[in-house]
């Protein structure tokens, strides 16, 4: 099998849009089932294991190793300049581990009965809950994907300590790799912790230790730490890439240098050590002593600071540039928004008072899936978008792909605004009847589901459409600079032939939009660029 | 693949081909070594974390239950694992200078001592077996909240018995935290001796086919640093466990 | 135009029914923390707009049809970036103080207030008064505060009053509690907002907001209803206030729990495929030791009633059930 981390990436793709199919099967279920108050298609015990499998399946399994493992694998060491990444067995062994990952829940799904919410808190998941060998399959599931993500965690990040080229330092490097940098670092030093701590859960089910189990006279409290001292860098994980890629797609785009790139560069950082201490806003109201909650209170509005400073430098990246509003642009600016709303409603959940009465109600639910969904999933088919031709050397069909993300953006918007309302007005999480007052609320929002559900069939249509006929890609159809551009339309198995040129990552003045050769052109002789853009008749563009 | 031919570089055999030299390849790997023991740390301070909350949460019953494990033994632990770390040790130097039979020689006594090591364990956990000296959730402990629970073997056979039946049945209903999270803490660390043998098992295999020498003995310098770590967790874990009362 | 009709419903700040945010401001608490949600929405609220104008502004301004060419324009800017830094963080300090001196307001509940304890189980509440009273909805006095001491008897659950903004996990092996003053006369929902598993979105109560006179007099009536009433009716009480409806029907729906009507005197078959007869001994056992013989094809998943139940509420307990047809 291979160990090119080109097939790796796309090996990752294929297999993370399969499980996030998997499990948007089950929420067009759930949405089905909430369309009105009662129960209509399922039981409750069903909904329970329907929302508990959505959530595990879509944290672990598909936006977790989205951006990183398929963006990441096969743009990272293209970027970089470098032949692969440092250790490509152990990336190998990472998809092998994602896979195995994958096997165990599906197993747990075929068990029947994992009904803890993705949680898996204690002592539901520990003693109560009856899904004895579901629950293990999962936890050991989550377990194996942890492997997976801290292996490739530590590949990214020796490999962009150790194998940038001659000529690219620290402030060289193009903004996603420092995204992708911090990212491996919470990698490293938060999934162990959740490793341990599943695997406490499952000692725990099948020895009785205790542990967490108050009648065993353990504590359910610390397992609530111990989960949110990595699912919440957890959160950084997924969301530190999203804003990677946002910083490539802006710039490229807008045809203009990023604006404030140390800044951008340092908060990725910054956002990473602080994601560390303020795992315990999670938890205001589980008992945990009021002197913690207001230090955590405390640390998370100063994590919001360098997370607003990045939106900031986007927009003034926009200001005097030349905007093309390509797919991957629709969707970058769709992020600037999403994550605008999932951000600042952020705000009310870290401040004691108020999050009081949302903390566990639809008000959370929709906030961080503004987050997960309206900024890292955006993020992952912007980045998609963008870097498709070089994976099959074909161009996706512009107008599908607008069509697409279009609808998106629509239907998420219907299916998570109202859940805001239907939050303050009380409505909790992962219930699976409700008050008639919340009925409005719910109909819209399943209405919006259905259409995200389908949108996302359009869009991975048009994937599939375009391997099987899409237009032959130039080399460099967006006229971007970073080195990944700079290989053959489909990178060779080495991807570079001599040690590639290291320029400024953002100087798009080397490109140029020439109407009469639709595409772009250099504007001046680079040295060591070997792939200029090729004339390309019919442009991809959908302009004007 | 075809990388080799492609490349502009001219490589040594024990180097890979996305590397441009032998310096290079080393760095990469000290560097995702170091890595990749700093996410081990991580893993076992997931379960120190736990161990002093249990600890904070009762901390007289910690004290009362570490008198139940062997000191002595833990001790003799301590210095074989010791003693492993240092003749590992001797190995990367042997591999460095290219004494390939030293190296053996040294790998084999690291390779024993690690086997003594889990020999001593499985001492003390038959032990604490037959005393019942378990987690409260487990059927043979004989620390039962209601003593009625106790199983009529361990109640013969115990030595313990005596003294739980002393205790209150709070006191009783907290001891078994203390051996849950020895277990735990004793186990994972065992698993890691035990993948620390087959490491040990495969470099001796390597060795045997004449692998290592001055241009190639990354496997043996990484493998010892594991181990050393290995053996720094069993010196934070003696203490914690064994002697503080 | 849609947005001045909507604008004043959506920011205007709550009257006493609730508005297009919230359900109705029904205890001191409630006041207090809308107040600062709303102060975060016009701060949030104005930080969007900004947002949104500036991008929809530069998209269309610098738009490629327009400007061919990105123009020359500085790529960093310290005093900008400073800006930008320091604003946010001095407004974040800010929400963070408000949020923090609300929570404060809330910790310590005044010395004389009315103390409720309140019992979580999958999946009902039972609240117990201090003079031993109980009951399966909260009834509460109006303008007087009010401590709520949680305990769970099997997982974690959440008591959750959005009309009165609060909500405390109940953790079991470990008492916590809440406390506010209600400030108006009605019926409000009560849920669950911790997931407890099959039943949590069922695990819904009533609080019922008396006047002190309506509550006192509930309290009395309530107290003493084993002495005032029928067997069977104090029975059907002992019912209702341990809240078995939540897994037992008493019309022949099998729930999570078989359904009791009809059965007494009945042969039960039972899941290791011996029977017993549904008799009062049984009655007692199946409270006090819930798992020891269960009906067939039905999981050992009742909690235990240990201690929370004397002869006398047993007693007219066999008497409801025996009345059950």
């Amino acid at each position: 099998m291979t160990l090119d981390h080109k097939r790796l990436g796309l090996m990752y793709l294929w297999s993370i849009i399969a499980m996030m199919f998997l499990g948007g099967a089950f929420v067009m279920l759930i949405r089905a089932e909430l369309f009105s108050p009662g129960e209509d298609f399922v039981s409750a015990d069903t909904f329970n294991q329907l929302f508990t499998l959505h959530g595990s399946i879509m944290v672990f399994l598909v936006i977790i190793p989205s951006i990183p493992a398929a963006l990441g694998n096969f743009v990272l060491p293209l970027m970089l300049g470098a032949k692969d990444v440092a250790f490509p067995k152990l990336n190998r062994m990472s998809y092998h581990l994602y896979v195995m990952g994958a096997i165990f829940f599906v197993a747990s799904m075929l068990a029947t009965g994992l009904d803890t919410g993705w949680t898996f808190y204690a002592p539901y998941s520990t003693s109560e809950s009856p899904a004895h060998r579901a629950i293990l399959f999962a936890v050991f599931g989550a377990f194996v994907l942890g492997f997976s993500s801290i292996f490739t965690g530590l590949n990214f990040l020796v490999t962009i300590h150790k194998m940038r080229p001659p000529g690219m330092t620290w402030f060289k490097m193009p903004l996603f790799l420092w995204a992708i940098y911090a990212t491996s670092i919470i990698q490293i030093l938060a999934t162990p912790v959740i490793g341990i701590t599943l695997l406490l859960v499952a000692v725990e089910r099948m020895l009785e230790i205790g542990i967490f189990n108050p009648a065993l006279g353990g504590d359910p409290v610390l397992f609530q730490h111990m989960f949110w001292f990595y699912s919440h860098p957890a959160v950084y994980i997924m969301l530190l890439p999203a804003m990677g890629v946002m910083s490539e797609l802006i710039s490229t785009y807008s045809r203009k240098s990023i604006f404030g790139y140390r800044y951008i560069a340092l908060s990725s950082v910054a956002i990473a050590v602080v994601s560390f201490v303020v795992w315990g806003h999670h938890m205001y109201v589980s008992g945990q002593s009021v002197l913690v909650s207001v230090l955590f209170s405390a640390i998370t509005f100063f994590v919001a600071v360098p997370s607003a400073v990045k939106v900031f430098n986007w927009i003034a990246t926009l200001y005097k540039g030349s905007i093309r509003l390509t797919s991957s642009m629709i969707y970058g600016l769709a992020i600037i928004w999403l994550f605008g709303i999932g951000g600042l409603t952020g705000l009310w959940l870290a401040a004691l008072e108020t999050d009081i009465h949302l903390h566990d109600t639809y008000f959370v639910v929709s906030h961080f899936h503004f987050v997960m969904v309206g900024s890292a999933i955006m993020a992952f088919l912007g980045g998609i978008h963008h870097w498709w031709p070089k994976f099959y050397g074909t161009m996706l069909n512009e107008k599908v792909s607008l069509w697409g993300a279009s609808l998106l953006f629509l239907g998420f918007n219907l299916t998570f605004l109202p859940q805001f309302i239907a939050g303050t007005q009380g409505m909790p999480r992962r219930y699976f009847d409700y008050a008639e007052r919340f009925e409005g609320y719910n109909q819209i929002s399943t209405v919006g589901a259905f259409l995200m559900g389908f949108s996302m069939l359009l869009i991975v249509a048009n994937f599939l459409r375009s391997i099987r006929s899409g237009k032959p890609a130039p080399a460099n159809p967006w006229g971007a600079v970073t080195l990944e551009w700079n290989t053959a339309p489909i990178p060779d198995p080495h991807n570079f032939d001599d040690a590639p040129v290291v320029g400024d990552p953002y100087d798009l003045s080397i490109f140029k939009w020439d109407e009469a050769e639709g595409g772009y052109v250099p504007t001046r002789p680079v040295p060591g660029l070997p792939y200029i853009a090729l004339p390309n008749a019919d442009s991809t563009e959908s302009q004007h | 693949m075809t990388e080799s031919s492609a490349t502009s570089h001219v490589h040594d055999e024990h180097v890979a081909h996305h590397f441009d030299d032998a310096a290079q390849q080393f760095e990469t790997g000290k560097l995702g070594i170091w890595t990749f023991l700093l996410t081990e740390v991580l893993f076992f301070s997931g379960l120190f974390v736990v161990y002093s909350t249990l600890r904070n949460n009762n901390p007289e019953v910690f004290a009362y239950a570490a008198q139940f494990l062997d000191t002595k033994l833990g001790f003799l632990n301590t210095c074989v694992l010791l003693l492993s770390s240092f003749t590992f040790a001797l190995g990367v130097r042997n591999a460095m200078l290219g004494q390939t039979k030293a190296l053996g020689i040294n790998l084999v006594i690291t390779f024993l001592c690690a086997a003594g090591f889990m020999g001593i364990k499985y001492q003390e956990y038959s032990h604490k077996y037959h005393e019942g000296l378990l987690w409260s959730g487990s059927e043979h402990s004989v620390f039962k909240a209601n003593l009625d629970d106790v199983h009529p073997e361990i109640r013969a056979h115990s030595s313990v018995w005596g003294d739980a039946q002393k205790l209150t049945p709070e006191f009783r209903h907290e001891i078994g935290q203390f051996f849950a999270i020895y277990f735990c803490l004793t186990g994972l660390h065992g698993i890691h001796v035990l993948l620390g043998m087959i490491l040990i098992a495969w470099l001796l295999m390597r060795n045997a086919r004449g692998d290592f020498g001055p241009n190639n003995f990354n496997a043996v310098d990484f493998g010892a640093l594991y181990w050393h770590l290995v053996d720094l967790i069993w010196i934070f874990l003696f203490p914690l466990l064994y002697l503080i009362a | 135009m849609i947005l001045p009709t909507l604008l004043p419903l959506i920011l205007q700040q709550q009257d006493g029914e609730g508005g297009f945010f919230f359900p109705p401001v029904a205890s001191d608490l409630a006041i207090a923390s809308d107040s600062l949600f709303f102060t975060i929405l016009y701060l949030s609220g104005l930080f969007f707009a900004i947002i949104v104008f500036t991008t929809l502004y530069f998209v269309w301004k610098y738009h490629h049809t327009k400007c061919p060419e990105p123009q020359p324009s500085p790529v960093h800017n310290n005093t900008i970036e400073i800006i930008w830094t320091v604003v946010p963080t001095i407004l974040l300090a800010w929400i963070f103080m408000e949020g923090f001196e609300g929570c404060l307001a809330r910790k310590t509940p005044p010395p004389d207030a009315y103390e409720i304890h309140a019992q979580g189980r999958k999946w009902s509440w039972n609240f117990t008064y201090p003079d031993g009273t109980e009951s399966s909805v909260l009834h509460l006095p109006l303008g007087k505060a009010v401590r709520v001491n949680l305990a769970s008897s099997d997982v974690l659950h959440s008591l959750f009053v959005p009309a009165f903004r609060v909500k405390m996990d109940v953790v079991p092996g470990r008492y916590e509690q809440l406390w506010f003053t209600p400030t108006m006369l009605g019926e409000f929902d009560v849920y669950c907002a911790e997931y407890c598993g099959t039943n949590h979105s069922a695990m819904i109560t009533t609080a019922v907001v008396h006047s002190q006179e309506d509550f006192d007099a509930w309290l009395s009536e309530a107290g003493d209803f084993m002495t005032k009433l029928s067997p069977i009716e104090a029975g059907e009480r002992v019912f209702a206030s341990k809240g078995c409806a939540a897994c037992h029907s008493v019309a022949g729906v099998a729930g999570i729990g078989p359904a009791l009507n009809g059965r007494f005197g009945q042969e039960r078959k039972l899941s290791d495929g011996s029977s017993v007869t549904f008799d009062a001994n049984y009655v007692r056992e199946s409270l006090l030791d819930p798992t020891a013989k269960i009906a067939d094809g039905f999981q050992p998943i009742m909690p235990t009633f240990q201690g929370q139940l004397d002869d006398d509420k047993m007693r007219v307990l066999v008497e409801y059930l025996k009345s059950l047809q």
